[in-house]
């Protein structure tokens, strides 16, 4: 086979300038669809080869993402802008700076099914400005922190409400009154839950935040760097940073 | 727009007389003997390789970058970077609309393999920029696009001509820059040259916003480096590959699909030589036409909603597909439940964000085509046993031929045009065209042999693609090339324009406009799909081409007739210069293959009753 390179005259696709005897008025010769063989293979909406007979529509799931990004003006528009461009289903997006100078690290919530997540990992990894993408394990530690503010009618029992939360009153006066709660997104939820008996006038959430739980970097290969002017301040144990590997 | 430094005095006083009289812009000549005795003196002239503007340094990247030629349209925003092309080696083609200057630098990056470049000015130039960026994103083709901004402090306050250009160019660029600083401007340009060229390709825009380009600097840019944080993997894991190799070896119904990333990565030779070594039939995209010699018997020609029959045959039977350096376009693969639908994937490209975006990878291979492929023989301890296999596909092509009906006394066939071209040209012309039933019938009726000879619009449809890209083309091809560029009347009035191009630049490249007085694909849509309602599909008010051509200054041919064409072809070729032939043709005749939007490949319809 790998010797006959030469093309064979007789099948070129090319007919010429010679009219096709078979040649219908306005279409091309051959046999109709039906007289040709079918295969029974067939893939789900995703491309995924499935069984002919099998029900697959996959299913979705709620994964965190973690970016790790240079902190330039615009990033988080091309991210967001990554997300509605792509019909991702994206539940909560956070920022903020890293202790490495010139990173930030972004915080990403989204329900998708396994194909799905794993685009939006690649898509990601392919901005520009985007270093480095992890996603978190169920483990991970995450946080979210709610402000929100009720009805002042019964201080007592938003209090009492507060506390059970383990929140902070950050404003209370006689027709308001402000809390905040952090936690996991359930506490968060249940939270609201709670504090609806009173009347919620306002609220603002700000959306998942997670790290990595214990030694194993929140994106791979991340290496943590040192807050700024950490060597003057080392005895000041809240603004230092270690490395994983000490 | 009359805009134009006006260094501070103090500034000036630092800077050499021939800088100062320079900056008043009133004496050129002046300044010019002034810089030429500084030269002539043999004292230390900063002219030579030092930069003095923001403007200069991005010149100068773009000649560091190895840049030959740029396209684009003046204008007051970006008239400090064409100050400094004044005195610059890389030619500069004005175009006469600003998508003709993206498109031309598309092909011009298609044909010669680097990165073409685009300039145009702020607001309504950069926006007209859009389309062609758009084009060469969904093709993933290497361009640069400079585009001029309002001064750095009037961004946001709605300026003359201002518009946010990077926001707008977001999602159709690889990645794009706003250079608010002079010192840095160069080696932003640099890094978005190499950026473009880099990995899978894409077009990088710079915004260059005009107090950077006019500020003086003396940093001169450094070598064009793609950014730290843009890492890509060009050699295949070791792993993936064994195992891919395994899943090839046993098959008994291999097919190559050959992308568009085969062509891009120059990858043809080791992509042949892996067909024919191991006997395994070939279908491309139509990104990838002449990837394969389409006269070869192993080549089964394009696949997808135009293309061959037994392309898509063999696509929809075989039982392993080993894809190169393609994204699985919907215009591919139909419904992607029935695509392949039997088949294992081996899915080689260097973007892992293709890997089962659209079609499950079974067996991921990551990295570049050309060393992927000969990294995937290596390992390959036999060759699967293809005998049977090849003889069905050759079978197929005996059931599916192309081909249409030629009575004489007919309205004349395009498909007839473009035989008659490709069988007056070389192996090595270069085919550009619009986007419609010409361009499938340019695809499908000429037997292309080489990659970059076809040059078109494949993902994101543009109509009015092919004159630009003619102009583009013709300047990267070698002088010995020909150009022809197959246009339909809809597609050719939108970016006509361009001939004036061609025609002050004594461009020798040959449009033929495929005239059915129709917006032909719609038409062929609208009779299928919308009960042959022809809602706006009617041309029949296009000027005449030919005379249109003639008053541009071009050649210009009408022909409505068989026996005429043979000789319209051989004088538009023989023309030296831009030559524009007018054939009248068929109104009725329609493309075929054709697989409905999300149909099956395999069900293919040959004519409209089988839609």
């Amino acid at each position: 086979m790998s010797s006959e390179d030469a093309p064979d005259e007789g099948t070129d696709s090319n007919p010429g300038t010679e009219p096709h005897p078979e040649v219908p008025r306005n279409g091309m010769p051959g046999p109709s669809p039906d007289e040709r063989p079918h295969p029974s293979g067939r893939r789900n909406a995703k491309g995924i080869r499935i069984d002919p007979e099998a029900e697959a529509e996959p299913e979705y799931r709620s994964a965190v993402v973690s970016a790790l990004v240079e902190h330039e003006p615009g990033v988080l528009s091309r991210v967001s802008g990554l997300f509605s461009r792509r019909q991702f289903n994206i539940e909560s997006l956070t920022v903020g700076p890293t202790t490495v100078e010139g990173h930030a690290r972004i915080t990403l919530v989204v329900e998708e099914t396994d194909p799905g997540i794993d685009q939006v990992k690649k898509q990601l990894a392919k901005l520009k400005p985007v270093i480095q993408v992890g996603e978190l394990d169920d483990d991970a530690v995450r946080a979210e922190l709610v402000v929100l503010k009720v009805r002042g009618e019964e201080p007592d029992k938003v209090q009492a409400i507060t506390e059970m939360y383990e929140g902070r009153t950050l404003d209370a006066g006689p027709r308001t009154i402000t809390v905040q709660i952090t936690g996991d997104q359930q506490k968060i939820d249940d939270a609201i839950d709670a504090f609806r008996q009173f009347g919620i006038i306002e609220i603002a959430r700000t959306g998942q935040t997670a790290l990595a739980r214990g030694d194993t970097p929140t994106t791979p290969g991340e290496e943590p760097g040192h807050a700024k002017e950490s060597e003057q301040e080392s005895e000041s144990a809240e603004t230092q940073t270690g490395t994983y590997d000490d | 727009m009359s805009e134009r430094a006006t260094p501070t005095t103090d500034q000036t006083e630092e800077t050499d007389p021939a800088e100062a009289a320079d900056e008043t812009g009133e004496t050129t000549d002046r300044s010019a003997d002034a810089a030429g005795e500084t030269a002539a003196t043999g004292t230390e002239s900063p002219a030579d390789t030092g930069v003095e503007t923001g403007a200069e340094a991005v010149v100068a990247a773009l000649e560091d970058a190895g840049a030959e030629t740029l396209f684009g349209v003046q204008g007051g925003a970006i008239m400090p970077v064409y100050d400094a092309l004044y005195d610059s080696e890389l030619t500069h083609v004005t175009m006469a609309h600003e998508q003709g200057a993206a498109h031309a630098a598309d092909a011009y990056g298609v044909v010669s393999g680097d990165p073409g470049v685009c300039l145009a000015t702020s607001g309504p130039g950069a926006t007209n920029l859009v389309t062609g960026i758009a084009d060469a994103d969904m093709d993933s083709d290497a361009m640069l696009a400079l585009t001029g901004q309002v001064p750095s402090q009037m961004v946001g306050s709605d300026a003359f001509q201002e518009t946010d250009t990077t926001g707008v160019t977001a999602p159709i660029t690889k990645h794009n820059y706003f250079a608010g600083d002079p010192d840095t401007v160069g080696d932003t340009v640099g890094e978005a040259f190499a950026l473009s060229a880099e990995g899978r390709p894409g077009p990088t825009l710079v915004d260059l916003p005009k107090d950077t380009t006019l500020a003086e600097t003396d940093s001169d840019p450094g070598p064009a480096e793609t950014p730290e944080t843009y890492s890509v993997e060009e050699d295949p894991d070791d792993e993936q590959v064994a195992v891919a190799a395994r899943a090839v070896e046993r098959a008994e119904k291999p097919l190559l699909l050959f992308g568009g990333g085969v062509v891009k990565s120059d990858a043809c030779q080791e992509a042949r030589g892996f067909a024919i070594d191991h006997g395994i039939p070939v279908a491309t995209t139509m990104p990838a036409i002449g990837s394969m010699p389409e006269d070869h018997e192993l080549c089964l020609s394009w696949a997808g909603m135009h293309g061959t029959g037994y392309a898509n045959m063999a696509i929809t039977h075989t039982d392993c597909l080993i894809a190169v350096g393609t994204r699985f376009d919907d215009r591919l693969t139909g419904g992607v439940e029935t695509f392949a639908p039997e088949a294992e994937v081996v899915h080689v490209d260097i973007d892992p964000a293709e890997i089962s975006k659209n079609v499950h990878a079974d067996y991921p291979v990551v990295g570049d085509a050309g060393t992927a492929i000969e990294r995937l023989s290596a390992e390959m301890d036999r060759s699967p046993r293809t005998r049977e296999w090849r003889e069905q596909c050759q079978s197929w092509k005996d059931e599916y031929p192309l081909a249409y009906a030629t009575p004489e006394d007919e309205p004349l066939k395009p498909q007839f045009v473009v035989e008659a071209f490709d069988e007056a040209t070389d192996d090595d012309a270069i085919v550009t065209t619009g986007v419609g039933q010409h361009q499938m019938w340019a695809a499908q009726f000429w037997t292309y042999k080489s990659p970059r000879t076809w040059v078109s619009s494949h993902g994101l449809g543009t109509m009015g693609y092919g004159v630009p890209a003619a102009v583009g083309a013709r300047i990267a091809a070698d002088d010995d090339q020909q150009v022809v560029c197959f246009d339909g009347d809809g597609s050719f009035l939108m970016t006509m324009q361009e001939i004036s191009v061609a025609v002050r630049e004594n461009l020798d490249i040959t449009v033929a406009v495929l005239n059915n007085r129709y917006i032909g694909m719609v038409r062929q849509w609208q009779d299928a799909f919308f009960e042959g309602r022809q809602m706006a599909a009617d041309y029949d008010w296009c000027p005449e081409f030919d005379k249109m051509a003639e008053a541009f200054g071009a050649k210009g041919l009408r022909v409505d007739d068989y026996d005429e064409v043979a000789d319209a072809v051989e004088a538009a070729l023989n023309y030296d210069g831009p030559a524009v032939i007018d054939f009248h043709i068929d109104p009725a005749e329609n493309v075929y293959p054709m697989v409905p939007s999300g149909g099956a490949n395999g069900k293919f319809a040959l004519s409209e009753d089988q839609l």
